[in-house]
């Protein structure tokens, strides 16, 4: 759909464009330059901050590389990565699944729906996902199975118990898992029913959030799913009074089954 | 629908007088200053509201190899992306339509309004879901949109509570943070008729019980964003509930808004400034969903919107840009920082401001936005203690900024007592004997001005004492001293 060019106003009022009146503020207000930040713990120097007025290129006159051992550690080995992981998530009060195998893995799966009473569960296929599901003692619901309508496939997904995904990635550094909604079953899958559980292998572990968006990059070359989105724990508020409360309005409860 | 809201709030109501009519904002303040101070039991609430504030952001800034330069790379990224706005916005919003979105452009609030307006109308909305977006408070969308007749339902849960008050945001980042649970489970009795609870848990059930089919019914969704990302042309927005996830998956037509001020160059930069905003603003190591959207669903992609529109504002950004001086507070990424730490905002609460942005940052960009002339009052709700400035995730230099203005305004509108207070003042102290005279005189009189309480001093009298006169002036006192060597 296009849009609606009669309501648009810039036909409604006279002389140039928002855009071409805005960007000519913007080139107006910027003749006069700033002076850098007030830079505290580093020198200029270091951060090769150009004098007021020449080039300068955003973090790339300051590389992530550089940034990298001020942020919260993330770990440089495998073993490191993981522990850090599972510490953080511990944290965020995911709930964390170590399995040695896929046999393992269903087997959890299985329990976790017969002991929650879970009547429906959503699922995206994947290689990860699908082997989880054989023998799961309720209904299943696939999220992107061709042919359903989109009104009805947001009810059928708000009535299941539990949405099964896989990640693209999960960050040691800050507990987050990133899904995308190309590769994680779309937008509704991990944030609408009550329980979001993800299955992943350690090989998945990245060691921070710049080696995951670097890698979202690579790997979506030139062409980003339409929803990239990290998930740091279960969702919650503090609103009323500042009091920690999960399950906000997306999962009150985040299931993290890592296989091997 | 939640959505016959009653005005019960008369400081919300002051606040949406001020901003009807200006002229009377510095008066109000100042009315609505003393109301607060006076108010013990809601400065000790949100006093307490705020306590824990301090503890998990500091055990949390511990796990930072360096927090400091950390906020120097965070400082760095947006003075690098504010100061290339000319060649980093057409980029972004070039970017932003190549990925499939549709890029609109607001000179003003009145601008945005009509714009979304135009959009919601197009869609044939009839119900239009909403996550938390200060921007959108600032041009007042939420009226426009109930004047023409659509029911808009905000999400996030702390803005559903106002909504349902009648007021607006208390805190840019925790909008009822001054409600009481007792209040929020009656507002919940009266209009969603649910039994009354003092459980922050429960309370929170009944708003996503609420919300779950509202999500699913609304065919628009509206937020706002974070971070608009020049080199991917996406937009990321953050958030702890899932609300504006929600918002953004559901509806049929996605609707951003967001000022021009949020684009940052590369993806890379956001690896520095989710987790530093996230630590800054509530003492988490990430804010539970950062999300990056680049357009409506994609072939293939099994769900998402069919539409997907940034309206990118200016409503005077571009006049703060034009300020060397202060441009450095567009790099705000709107934590809540500098208000958690400020003693004015605790003292004063969020409502006296009378303003969108509450707090020191909005201290200093109220007057660029609606005029200095009516809010240069706000340069002076400062102690110029810096603790926002400390503070500040990307070293704003906050409290130097309320100075700029006191001088900005001295300059363009003088004000004639202060001017005359000075010359006196000057007057008197460049002449030892006066100083002395007058020193004599005024020590010798306290006690007298204790008894009188000239209408002069009444109000300042009304909460304080005056303090016990000394029986020598300070350079008579010193002398003594020195001379007791
Ligand atoms: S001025 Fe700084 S501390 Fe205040 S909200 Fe903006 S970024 Fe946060």
């Amino acid at each position: 759909m296009s849009a609606p060019a009669n309501l648009s106003p810039r036909s409604s009022r006279p002389g140039p464009s928002a855009r071409d009146t805005i960007l000519a503020r913007v080139r107006e207000a910027l003749r006069i330059p700033a002076p850098p930040p007030h830079l505290k713990s580093l020198a200029a120097e270091e951060a090769a901050v150009p004098a007021a007025g020449q080039g300068h290129s955003g973090l790339s006159i300051l590389p992530l590389e550089v940034a990298r051992p001020w942020l919260p550690d993330g770990g440089d080995t495998p073993e490191e990565r993981r522990a850090i992981l599972v510490t953080n998530l511990e944290k965020l009060r995911a709930i964390v699944h170590q399995v040695p195998d896929l046999t393992a893995a269903t087997e959890l799966v299985f329990t976790l729906a017969r002991e929650r009473d879970w009547q429906r569960v959503a699922y995206h296929g994947h290689e990860k996902v699908d082997p989880l599901l054989a023998g799961i003692p309720c209904a299943t619901h696939r999220v992107d199975a061709p042919g359903v309508h989109p009104a009805s496939a947001k009810s059928a997904l708000e009535a299941c118990d539990a949405g099964i995904s896989a990640c693209e990635a999960l960050v040691a550094q800050t507990g987050s898992i990133l899904v995308s909604s190309a590769t994680c079953g779309g937008r509704g899958l991990s944030i609408v029913p009550h329980v979001h559980l993800v299955v992943a292998t350690p090989d998945q572990i990245v060691s921070t959030l710049g080696d995951a968006l670097h890698e979202a990059q690579q790997r979506h070359a030139g062409r980003m799913p339409s929803m990239l989105s990290f998930i740091t724990g279960p969702s919650r508020t503090g609103d009323i009074e500042r009091i920690l409360v999960l399950g906000a309005h997306g999962p009150k409860e985040l299931i993290v089954i890592l296989v091997g | 629908m939640a959505t016959d809201t009653t005005t019960d709030g008369p400081a919300a109501a002051h606040a949406a007088a001020a901003e009807q009519s200006p002229r009377g904002a510095k008066k109000r303040f100042l009315h609505d200053a003393a109301e607060s101070v006076r108010d013990v039991d809601h400065r000790a609430f949100v006093r307490k509201a705020l306590g824990g504030y301090y503890v998990t952001r500091d055990a949390q800034k511990a796990r930072y190899g360096n927090w400091e330069t950390a906020r120097d790379a965070a400082s760095l990224a947006k003075w690098s992306a504010v100061n290339r706005l000319d060649e980093l916005l057409p980029r972004f919003a070039d970017n932003f339509t190549a990925n499939g979105g549709q890029v609109h452009w607001a000179r003003d609030a009145e601008e945005a309004r009509e714009i979304i307006l135009g959009l919601v109308r197009a869609a044939k909305a009839k119900a239009i879901i909403k996550s938390k977006c200060m921007t959108s408070e600032e041009v007042h969308l939420n009226a426009a949109l109930e004047q023409e007749g659509y029911g808009v339902v905000e999400s996030d849960l702390g803005e559903f509570i106002q909504q349902l008050r009648g007021e607006p945001p208390y805190h840019f980042v925790f909008p009822c943070m001054h409600v009481r649970r007792g209040e929020i489970s009656d507002l919940f009795s009266k209009h969603l008729g649910t039994a009354a609870t003092d459980s922050p848990e429960e309370l929170t059930m009944i708003a996503r019980r609420h919300m779950r089919q509202l999500y699913v019914d609304a065919d628009v969704g509206i937020t706002g964003a974070n971070f608009l990302v020049a080199e991917t042309g996406q937009i990321s927005i953050t958030e702890n509930e899932g609300n504006a996830r929600l918002t953004a998956a559901l509806p049929r037509v996605h609707i951003a808004l967001a000022g021009i001020e949020k684009v940052v160059e590369h993806l890379d930069d956001l690896a520095v400034l989710l987790p530093i905003l996230a630590t800054a603003g509530t003492g988490q190591p990430m804010t539970c969903y950062n999300t990056l959207y680049s357009g409506p669903a994609r072939p293939g992609e099994c769900d998402g919107p069919e539409e997907m529109h940034l309206v990118l504002l200016d409503n005077s950004r571009t006049a703060i840009l034009a300020d060397p001086e202060q441009r450095d507070s567009l790099h705000c990424i709107r934590c809540g920082a500098c208000l958690n730490v400020c003693p004015i905002f605790k003292n004063v609460g969020g409502f006296t401001y009378g303003t969108t942005y509450q707090g020191p940052i909005g201290s200093v960009i109220t007057p660029h936005l609606r005029g200095l002339a009516d809010w240069n009052h706000l340069s002076g709700a400062s102690s110029l203690c810096g603790a926002c400035t400390d503070a500040c995730p990307v070293r704003i230099d906050i409290h130097h900024h309320l100075l700029h203005n006191r001088r900005n305004a001295a300059r363009t509108a003088p004000n004639r007592w202060e001017k005359l207070g000075h010359k006196l003042f000057v007057a008197v102290a460049t002449r030892p004997w006066l100083f002395a005279t007058g020193g004599a005189l005024f020590r010798h009189s306290l006690k007298l001005l204790k008894w009188l309480r000239p209408p002069l001093l009444s109000d300042w009298l009304a909460t304080r004492d005056l303090p016990a006169a000394p029986a020598a002036s300070f350079r008579a006192q010193w002398a003594s001293r020195q001379g007791g060597r």
